[in-house]
């Protein structure tokens, strides 16, 4: 070994301290900056849009003494600038003002449906994974083939196709005809009053309890919407999929991998996926991101009470504090897988740990 | 027009040494246009859209009934029949002649959410790319910023400020999608930023001003049509589902989102009543996936397996 | 073992099918190969590595390979089933590639990579295997067998890189290694370096080698014998003792293309190509 590479090597030590500080500094500023970012739009949609915005976070019928207490806790004689500093300064604190429906502080009421959609979201992640990634490298290393073919259209339907429809029309299939699965809601009434949750996600609540009516019952539940989330994830990961492992294949070390007389399975998937699997982390965490937003018309058809039922039920009553408290919610995890993803790329990918 | 002229017309068009910068151009064309065509699934993507603009444009002679005024003592939520091929509602209108005219509400949301997200977009992008330092990293960075959020949660809070309706849904639209189009752009603008050909423009004393509007806006425009041909079937679900959820398009629009919603009442008895404008919003939106593709492929081999 | 002949090359033709027709990349090449140093040259395009990827077997499934003889150690390569072939490769056949930055895969340590050759054509154990990878990194004079052993291909240089590639390829020990272009991708510097631990392990375990190179006096000081291939043929077989007095011009052609240290030369000299060279 060279004196070079000698020294490189000892210097890589506190190299790669650096460079892991330095790429934690950076996400750390893109984190506040695009937070900032989606409190000044949300401030912009409550407090600039509305012409006034008292009257649209408690609708025009509330007491004229409450409506005057509101504009000075809002601080609406402020400047705008002021008026934003508090504003940010509330939703640190996670106080996103009271819901008019409910009654309660915003917060408190997503704390109480956001685990329903988690459960939903992961639900549908895992189904779109398991079945999205096997077909992707598939088509990929068949390419042209039949099975090529099959997994394009049921890729394209699925970014296609609208998805409150496509709920619709299975419960008409699997509740109305086949009596498969259950009416939309979470639980059977029967449950709703007898099972104490423990951690939110009623699968694994369930579960833990040993209460497998109640998991039985649950899952009768979860099925669809979850099948309907997990077929839009599938379409996004066996399409990247797809794509990034054809583009695997086609790299020199594939040939060598060859050359070394691997099987065929081998070469697929201990080395041209687990190149893909780098960038596939990114891909599965955005289309995670992205369940979570589609949660919001999902959990309309299928009465799911999470956070997108909590947003639309709010729209439609003009409920100002809780839609724009959930979009915060729903916008920070987003943001927040969004930036882990990339994170978690660069802690996965062996050639960027040092930089 | 013999054989003989139809060969010696596409030896023209593909010569190796073009003579003029047109036929070179055209050359060009004809080689997208043979990729594009050699692929079907294109084509009917490129059909169904033609179909789509034919339908709006015809909807006055294609429709048999009034979109918007039924027969509410007769004809409330019919099934399918030769009379009325999709059924009827529960106002008693005819669903076929709804969908009919709402390809034009359709149409009217993608062009309107085209013409002023790309745009945006494209200003960006090119002013980003072309200015450089700090006036990229600020621009990229909220950007980027746009790009991090859920693009229908936002829009939703848009509409729902704005108030509902199907300006307002197009408008919120556009506000959450024009953010790739700037990176596309601004991507275009650095690979031509430093050509001579760039540099030859600026010694000549062309002001910054006029060199993006004149020699760099019409660079991008290529990849940027591929990009909002693709974008097409996202904008037409989310405004389906702002019309969904009640937020777009107001009754008695025939809007297709809208027509699921109302139909949704009666989905477990009368199911037809959502379900034909459901399968038209797919047909349309794969048809606009499937040219983006073949688009893409046509115009940039290259990413043709990504 | 089959007399002193290691492998047999008989017409060996590849055909690619393209959209604007047929491409032949390798139009009836033939040879022969005991073990000896047998060099291949020719300029880029010319059909090198698509010979020594049919000889291997790993020609692009597009394209076709035919042969009067394809012959390793008596076996017909073309009629033997897949699986056979696959047993052959990295055990029997072995072949190094250009670039160590491509052709080592990021993701997998470098140990890891040279332990996967072995236990996929012997029964070892891992700790068996371990201990014989540091050996064989050892052996292409890695002076700390250990640490490299752990790293990923991109924190090790090029030089380091293409002899771990080495490695890899020769844990097996093959009686036929297919070099293309071992050194082209690396620093001047330490192309002599990894020249010579390559020279020195065919040499030690009697292996032959098939060098592929567009540099014809690095494949004359370094081969026995030298192939010239030009648009998928052979042009001329030569004793690499003998290159001085080639007759083709083709090889004349290329000879003077190359520089000489004293002379300058004004103006660069031109390769020379006919057509008829090829037909
Ligand atoms: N995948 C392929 N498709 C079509 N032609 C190919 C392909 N790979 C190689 N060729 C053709 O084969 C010829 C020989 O290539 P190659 O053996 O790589 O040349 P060399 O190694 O001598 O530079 C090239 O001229 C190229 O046109
Ligand atoms: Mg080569």
């Amino acid at each position: 070994m060279s004196v070079a590479e000698n020294q490189a090597a000892a210097g890589r030590g506190s190299a790669r301290a650096v460079a892991i500080l330095s790429s934690l500094g950076r996400f750390l500023v893109v984190a506040v900056t695009t937070y900032l970012g989606l409190l000044a739009v949300t401030f912009f949609i409550g407090r600039v849009i509305p012409i006034d915005p008292v009257l649209a976070v408690l609708g025009d019928r509330a007491p004229t003494a409450v409506v005057e207490r509101t504009r000075r806790e809002m601080g609406l004689d402020l400047p705008w600038i002021e008026q934003f500093y508090l504003y940010v300064k509330a939703a640190l604190r996670g106080d996103f003002g009271t819901s008019v429906l409910t009654t309660n502080p915003v917060m408190s009421d997503i704390r109480r449906v956001f685990p329903a959609t988690i459960e939903l979201a992961t639900l549908g992640t895992i189904i779109g994974a398991v079945i999205g990634v096997p077909l992707g490298v598939l088509a990929a290393v068949k390419r042209g083939s039949l099975i090529d073919q099959i997994a394009r259209v049921v890729g394209l339907i699925g970014y296609s196709v609208p998805i409150f429809w496509l709920g619709l029309l299975g419960l008409v299939l699997f509740y109305a005809k086949l009596q498969w699965i259950a009416f939309p809601a979470r639980l059977d009434v029967v449950y709703e009053y007898t099972f104490t949750p423990i951690t939110g996600f009623y699968l694994l609540d369930a579960a833990i309890q040993g209460q497998w009516d109640v998991f039985h019952d649950a899952w009768r539940h979860i099925v669809l919407p979850a099948a309907l989330l997990g077929y839009l994830s599938l379409a996004y990961i066996s399409r990247m999929t797809r794509s990034f492992m054809l583009n695997e294949l086609a790299q020199e070390y594939i040939v060598a991998a060859r050359a070394k007389g691997l099987s065929e399975r081998r070469i697929i998937w201990g080395h041209a996926l687990r190149n893909a699997a780098v960038p596939m982390v990114t891909v599965i965490a955005l289309s995670y991101a992205n369940l979570l937003e589609g949660s919001v018309l999902t959990e309309t058809v299928f009465s799911w009470p999470g956070i997108g039922l909590y947003i639309t039920n709010s729209l439609q009553n003009a409920d100002m504090n809780a839609v724009l408290g959930g979009t915060i919610a729903i916008g920070s995890v987003f943001i927040a897988i969004n930036l882990l993803s990339d994170l978690l790329y660069r802690l996965l990918d062996p050639r960027t740990k040092a930089g | 027009m013999s054989a003989e002229t139809i060969q010696s017309r596409r030896e023209w068009l593909l010569s190796d040494r073009p003579a003029s910068r047109l036929q070179a151009r055209l050359g060009r064309a004809y080689v997208a246009w043979r990729r594009f065509s050699a692929n079907r699934l294109a084509l009917v993507g490129m059909l169904i859209i033609i179909a789509l603009v034919a339908v709006a444009a015809l909807a006055d002679v294609l429709a048999p009934y009034s979109a918007t005024v039924g027969d509410l003592k007769n004809a409330r939520l019919l099934a399918p029949s030769a009379a009325h091929w999709f059924g009827t509602d529960d106002l008693g209108r005819d669903i076929y002649s709804r969908i009919v005219y709402g390809a034009r509400w359709t149409l009217y949301v993608v062009i309107l959410v085209a013409i002023i997200a790309a745009p945006i977009g494209l200003l960006v992008g090119t002013v980003a790319g072309y200015a450089g330092g700090w006036t990229d990293t600020i621009l990229m960075r909220i950007t980027d910023i746009f790009l991090a959020f859920p693009k229908l949660v936002l829009a939703l809070a848009f509409v729902a400020a704005l108030g509902p309706g199907i300006e307002n849904a197009v408008l919120a639209i556009a506000i959450t999608s024009w953010p790739p189009y700037a990176r596309i752009a601004r991507a275009e603008t650095l690979t031509v930023r430093n050509s001579d050909y760039i540099k030859a423009v600026q010694l000549m004393g062309a002001s910054p001003f006029r060199i993006v509007l004149r020699h760099i806006m019409p660079l991008c425009i290529s990849s940027l049509i591929i990009r909002v041909t693709l974008d097409m079937a996202g904008i037409i679900l989310t405004a389906a589902g702002l019309g969904f959820l009640g937020l777009g398009a107001q009754p008695p629009l025939p809007e297709w989102g809208a027509m699921i919603a109302s139909g949704r009442r009666f989905i477990l008895d009368q199911w037809w009543v959502a379900a034909a404008p459901g399968a038209a919003i797919l047909i349309v939106s794969l048809g606009f996936n499937l040219l983006g593709d073949g688009l893409r492929d046509a115009l940039d081999p290259r990413s043709g397996d990504q | 073992m089959s007399g002193d002949t290691l492998l047999e090359v008989d017409d060996l033709r590849v055909t690619f099918p393209t959209r604007t027709g047929l491409v032949q990349a390798v139009r009836g090449v033939s040879f022969s190969l005991g073990r000896e140093r047998l060099g291949i040259v020719g300029e880029s395009g010319s059909g090198k590595s698509q010979t020594g990827r049919a000889i291997m077997g790993l020609t692009p499934p597009q394209a076709e390979v035919s042969a009067r003889k394809l012959a390793f150690d008596g076996i017909d390569l073309l009629s033997i089933s897949p699986r056979e072939r696959r047993a052959l490769r990295g055990n029997r056949i072995a072949m190094i590639l250009q670039d160590p930055k491509y052709s080592l895969d990021p993701v997998m340590t470098i140990g890891r990579q040279i332990v996967e050759t072995l236990r996929t054509h012997e029964k070892v154990s891992k700790a068996e295997a371990r201990e014989r990878a540091l050996a064989m990194l050892q052996a292409v004079q890695i002076r700390d067998p250990a640490r490299v052993f752990d790293l990923y291909p991109h924190e090790v240089s090029g030089g380091m890189g293409q002899r771990a590639m080495i490695a890899m390829m020769l844990i097996t020990g093959p009686e036929l290694m297919i070099a293309d272009e071992p050194t082209s991708a690396l620093d001047v510097t330490v192309q002599l370096d990894v020249l010579k631990i390559l020279d020195k392990l065919v040499a030690e375990r009697g292996m032959g080698l098939i060098f592929i190179s567009h540099d014809l006096r690095l494949v004359s000081s370094f081969c026995d014998r030298v192939v010239v291939m030009y648009a998928g043929k052979v042009v001329e077989q030569i004793e690499a003792s003998e290159l001085r007095d080639a007759q083709h011009p083709y090889t004349r052609g290329l000879l003077n293309c190359m520089p000489r240290i004293g002379f300058e030369r004004h103006p660069l000299p031109v390769l020379d190509r006919k057509p008829e060279w090829a037909a």
